[in-house]
């Protein structure tokens, strides 16, 4: 072990070649959406033409990282993630207005969306944070300062007006899991998921009534253990009182679009040329895909524009139209595998800081992959999240690429670090 | 470390159950379901349908009847885009006010079908030219052209019926799912009889278009394209020159025409008046005409010819004789007394001045009614029947072997039964077994209950120049026309009894009630009738055929409340006969066809019934 401890690592290719696929194939899907009849010329002022632009400035920077020495990141992550938040806070009030959202700074033709970078910033700090010696994870201060680095990010762009792009950060929750969150405030999660999906889906009174012939039908069986009895009873009270705030929080706090928006995905209402225009025709173009897809460049949704931000936030139609179901699930695999890379480079970590930071990575790529295709096919409500590697747009391709990049530097570095960091 | 290994179990275990529903869900929309993939087609495909043209509709001379011109509609596609819609220079374009234009669109939007509206149906050929022109800004709208219906012998509009819209009940009948809604289809007549094979076949082209409408590419490379089919000339049996003369002969009355070729059952001429003339009821004339029409008090639609059903009259003893001779009842010798009728107790039918005791030759020639009274008592009473049912049952299948009292089953679907009662029916008038022949006895002279239509009437005169059988009458021609319209009906009387039912018809024209109207050079053969309408004046009705021998044409005409068969019905016949047979000859009575184009000033010829 020792003469390793000191010795070189590589760059893990296994990650290395899953990006490179997954930005490869979100090329050709960009190009295939915005490609227009015409055959295929390098113009750098096409869509298509822009992305080959980021990539090649994605890669660029990601190789700059192993330039820089692998101890800035640590040391100044309070600092990177300081900054991001200035730019966030800002942007509020610099910031164009697209899609009712204040989150872009445009100088020129150049814009940038911050929200993007803000990932990464808050990744580090969180890492540095939770990693760090002095933390003492039962105390009420650590666990108010990591929900501030979480909740800070969210409330900045929520009032830039792209409530989606906040969410993102909720997925630490998942690192936080995985550094010794209780269990059971993952349950307590899920149950409120449930408990609000169905009381707006559903209403208050309903809900409340259910719960109770619920509880009733349990205490059934269980009123003889009166300590069961009794927690039965307090649980269903606080569903019930949640599920009572739900309401309120729906119809007095959410605007009638973002209501409306939450309806439409429940399918409690239909609403195919308004806001759910851009999911149906989503779903039509994935659905005529069929087992094989039509074919690269055959797509005929694709070819005539049906889908609104298709080589954007609803690349993924291209893939579900032109490779079918089989080039749908191959993509989707292909992140698994992904994920499960990173899940391993994460647990092979010495420093506590890298493995956090594996972590941070892997939440945040799950949850734009997740949400992002589900709300391609009606199961996540439109929240404009780009999907990782594929969709269009510099500033996300460059924040996911320094976002893994980072890692698979700090991964290259691990021997170098010290065992004692990590337990 | 093993409470940490387990977490990082957990996040790979939700990661992987998450990918599965997705996974499930995208199987589900993508190959379970089929909803997806129509939708998308139906958005992003158009399909432009080329209409092949109809098929021409000549006849028996190889003369054009009906041919096409094109029509062209302007359809808009939807979804409509407003934003990309200029509407200033589109109302400049098509010459039309901006409410209007509009007032369009609703009502386009209201019908549309496969996200196709019809904006504007039946362009004028000087709008059409101005218009395409102009369409290439308005990537939304586009033009369809079909072809309408032209007429060269503007003539037989019943026959050939119309092309029309296809009615929403006629689309939930096309069980083949050949028609779009909006498309046309023949109605009535030979174009709907022959829809199958004058519509030749519709060519389909696929494109793709985009969210605006716009037409991108061909779909499929166009592999999926299918050429139209130009429909079959459809030949047909009428002599357009007989039908243009008929149709002026019978101006100004009510009845109509059928001529016959015997020897093929192909319908020469079929005359119903009053009418209407086909171009009318052009696609483009549909509209203007067609209520006025369906509400006119004369009926102008009604093909009498086929439907309109008449006692016969003088011409059924045609009928009666044949069956006469055939079951031996009588002979061409048997005379039977007339004296100045028929006398039976209280019943009187009467006749005419004649010798008293006519033979079947004299009496056909001389349209003596006794005669035919005493005829019908001798048919129905044999001695081999043991009651008047038998003895009517066999008198009439000999009627219904010579197509009366059914459908003959010519290729038009208009055509009416007629009618010949049943001996129940007698049954019910005049209570079970209380009824006798001479209650009856009206139907020996062609009166009473016996109704034929004018078509019948003609069969009867073919199946007289065939000497026993008839083919039925029809209009197709050409070497692989169905069985039914070359097999011979055989009626079951002997040939050798018609030479002296046609010594009769003939003598008719050179010594009887025809005598007036025969034509020197032709050999016509005849019988007048006259038959008593209860309501007005009596219908003149007339059956021929010539010549004589070999004969060309069958003929009957019936003038609805014009009195004496030979007043009216026989010069028409006649002249018909004579066109016919002499074609472009100029005829040899002026002052007949004159009399009969000018039926206002009638010039009563001297009959005798």
């Amino acid at each position: 072990m020792s003469e390793r401890i000191y010795g070189q690592a590589r760059v893990d290719g296994i990650t290395v070649i899953l990006y490179l696929i997954l930005v490869i194939c979100g090329f050709l899907s960009i190009y295939s959406s915005s490609h227009g009849s015409e055959s295929f010329s390098f113009n750098l002022s096409t869509q298509y033409g822009k992305q080959i632009i980021w990539i090649t400035a994605s890669i660029v920077l990601g190789t700059v990282l192993f330039l820089i020495d692998v101890r800035f990141f640590e040391v100044f992550s309070y600092g990177i993630f300081g900054f991001w938040m200035i730019l966030l806070f800002l942007v509020i009030f610099l910031g164009r207005e697209v899609n009712g959202a204040r989150s872009w700074f445009a100088i020129g033709s150049f814009r940038l969306q911050p929200a993007e970078f803000a990932k990464f910033g808050v990744a580090l700090a969180l890492s540095r944070y939770v990693s760090d010696i002095d933390t003492d994870m039962k105390s009420r201060r650590y666990q108010i300062i990591t929900a501030l680095i979480i909740i800070l990010p969210i409330a900045l762009i929520v009032l830039q007006g792209d409530a989606g792009s906040g969410l993102v950060f909720l997925s630490f929750i998942m690192v936080l899991y995985r550094e010794g969150l209780s269990g059971s405030i993952l349950i307590i999660g899920l149950v409120s998921i449930a408990v609000s999906v169905l009381t707006i889906a559903f209403g208050f009174i309903p809900i409340a009534a259910g719960l109770v012939v619920l509880g009733g039908i349990i205490s059934a069986f269980v009123y003889t253990n009166i300590k069961v009895f009794r927690w039965l009873w307090i649980i269903l009270a606080g569903c019930i009182l949640f599920s009572k705030g739900v309401d309120f929080a729906f119809v007095n706090v959410l605007q009638e679009h973002q209501q409306k928006r939450i309806q439409v995905m429940l399918g409690i209402i239909e609403d195919p040329q308004g806001l759910g225009y851009n999911v149906n025709q989503s779903k039509i173009a994935i659905g005529s895909g069929g087992f094989w897809g039509k074919g690269y460049l055959q797509g005929t949704q694709t070819k005539g524009d049906f889908v609104p931000e298709q080589h954007t936030d609803f690349i993924f139609t291209s893939v579900g139209e032109e490779f079918g179901w089989i080039g749908s699930t191959t993509v989707i695999v292909l992140f698994v595998l992904l994920f499960f890379r990173i899940s391993f480079l994460a647990e092979r970590q010495r420093s506590k800081f890298s493995r956090v930071y594996a972590y941070c990575v892997l939440s945040i790529l799950f949850f734009h992959f997740l949400i992002n295709i589900a709300m391609t096919i009606n199961l996540a409500p439109v929240i404009g999240i780009p999907l990782p590697f594929f969709s269009y747009g510099g500033s996300s391709l460059i924040s996911f690429t320094v976002l893994l990049f980072l890692l698979l530097r700090l991964d290259a570095n691990r021997e170098n670090e010290l065992d004692s960091l990590s337990y | 470390m093993t409470n940490n290994q387990n977490r990082s179990a957990v996040i790979r275990l939700i990661i992987v159950l998450f990918a599965f529903v997705l996974i499930v869900k995208l199987f589900y929309l993508q190959v379970i379901s089929d909803t997806y993939a129509k939708k998308a087609a139906s958005l992003s495909i158009r399909t432009v349908t080329e209409f092949p043209d109809r098929g021409l509709i000549t006849d028996r001379n190889g003369e054009i009847i009906v041919f096409n011109e094109d029509a062209h509609d302007l359809v808009v596609h939807f979804p409509f885009r407003r934003d990309e819609f200029d509407i200033e220079s589109f109302c400049e374009l098509v010459r039309m006010p901006a409410d209007q234009v509009e007032e369009r669109l609703q009502s386009a939007y209201e019908s549309r079908y496969n996200g196709k509206g019809l904006f504007y149906k039946n362009l004028a050929s000087s709008d059409f030219a101005r218009v395409q022109e102009g369409l290439f800004q308005f990537p939304q709208f586009y033009i369809e052209s079909r072809s309408d219906r032209k007429y060269k012998h503007n003539v037989a509009a019943h026959t050939l019926g119309y092309v029309a819209e296809i009615s929403r009940y006629e689309l939930d009948r096309d069980h083949e799912g050949y028609y779009d809604i909006g498309e046309y289809i023949g109605k009535s007549g030979l174009e709907k009889d022959y829809e199958k094979h004058l519509r030749g076949t519709k060519g389909k082209q696929f494109y793709l278009k985009d969210n605006a409408g716009r037409l991108k590419e061909r779909y499929n490379d166009g592999l999926d394209d299918t050429k139209s089919v130009v429909g079959e000339e459809l030949n047909i049996s009428l002599d357009v020159l007989i039908q243009e003369y008929g149709e002026k002969l019978m101006q100004g009355k009510t009845g109509s025409i059928v001529a016959i070729e015997p020897s093929t059952g192909e319908i020469l001429a079929m005359v119903t008046s009053p009418g209407y003339t086909p171009d009318m009821f052009a696609i483009k004339n549909l509209g203007n005409n067609y209520a006025r029409l369906v509400s006119d008090k004369s009926k102008p639609l009604l093909n009498r010819a086929t439907s309109s059903m008449y006692p016969p009259g003088s011409t059924f003893k045609v009928a009666m004789a044949l069956i006469g001779l055939q079951e031996g009842v009588i002979s061409p010798a048997t005379t039977f007394s007339c004296n100045a009728g028929f006398h039976l107790g209280s019943l009187t039918v009467r006749c005419h001045g004649h010798a008293p005791r006519p033979n079947v030759k004299y009496s056909i020639q001389t349209s003596c009614n006794a005669f035919y009274c005493n005829l019908y008592r001798e048919i129905l009473h044999q001695d081999r029947f043991a009651n008047i049912d038998e003895g009517y049952t066999n008198w009439r299948s000999y009627l219904k072997r010579m197509g009366f009292g059914d459908r003959l089953g010519a290729d038009l679907s208009s055509e009416n039964r007629g009618n010949i009662p049943t001996s129940d029916y007698f049954h019910k008038v005049y209570g079970t077994n209380k009824w006798k022949y001479s209650q009856t006895i009206s139907m020996s002279i062609g009166q009473g209950e016996v109704l034929l239509t004018p078509l019948q009437m003609a069969n009867m005169a073919a199946m007289v120049a065939n000497r026993g059988y008839y083919i039925t009458p029809h209009f197709i021609r050409g070497d692989s026309i169905p069985e039914q319209f070359t097999k011979k009906n055989e009626t079951g009387i002997e040939r050798r009894h018609f030479e002296t039912v046609i010594d009769g018809m003939r003598a008719v024209m050179t010594a009887g009630t025809g005598f007036y109207v025969q034509i020197p050079d032709i050999d016509i053969c005849g019988k007048t009738g006259t038959a008593q309408n209860p309501h007005g004046e009596n219908h003149s009705i007339f059956v021929a055929f010539a010549p004589k021998d070999n004969p060309k044409i069958a003929i009957a005409t019936v003038v609805e409340n014009a009195g004496y068969g030979a007043t009216w019905a026989a010069p028409i016949c006649t002249l018909m006969i004579e066109k016919y047979m002499n074609r472009d000859s100029v005829s040899l009575r002026p002052l007949v066809e004159q009399r009969m184009f000018n039926p206002v000033s009638p010039n009563p010829v001297a009959s005798h019934e």
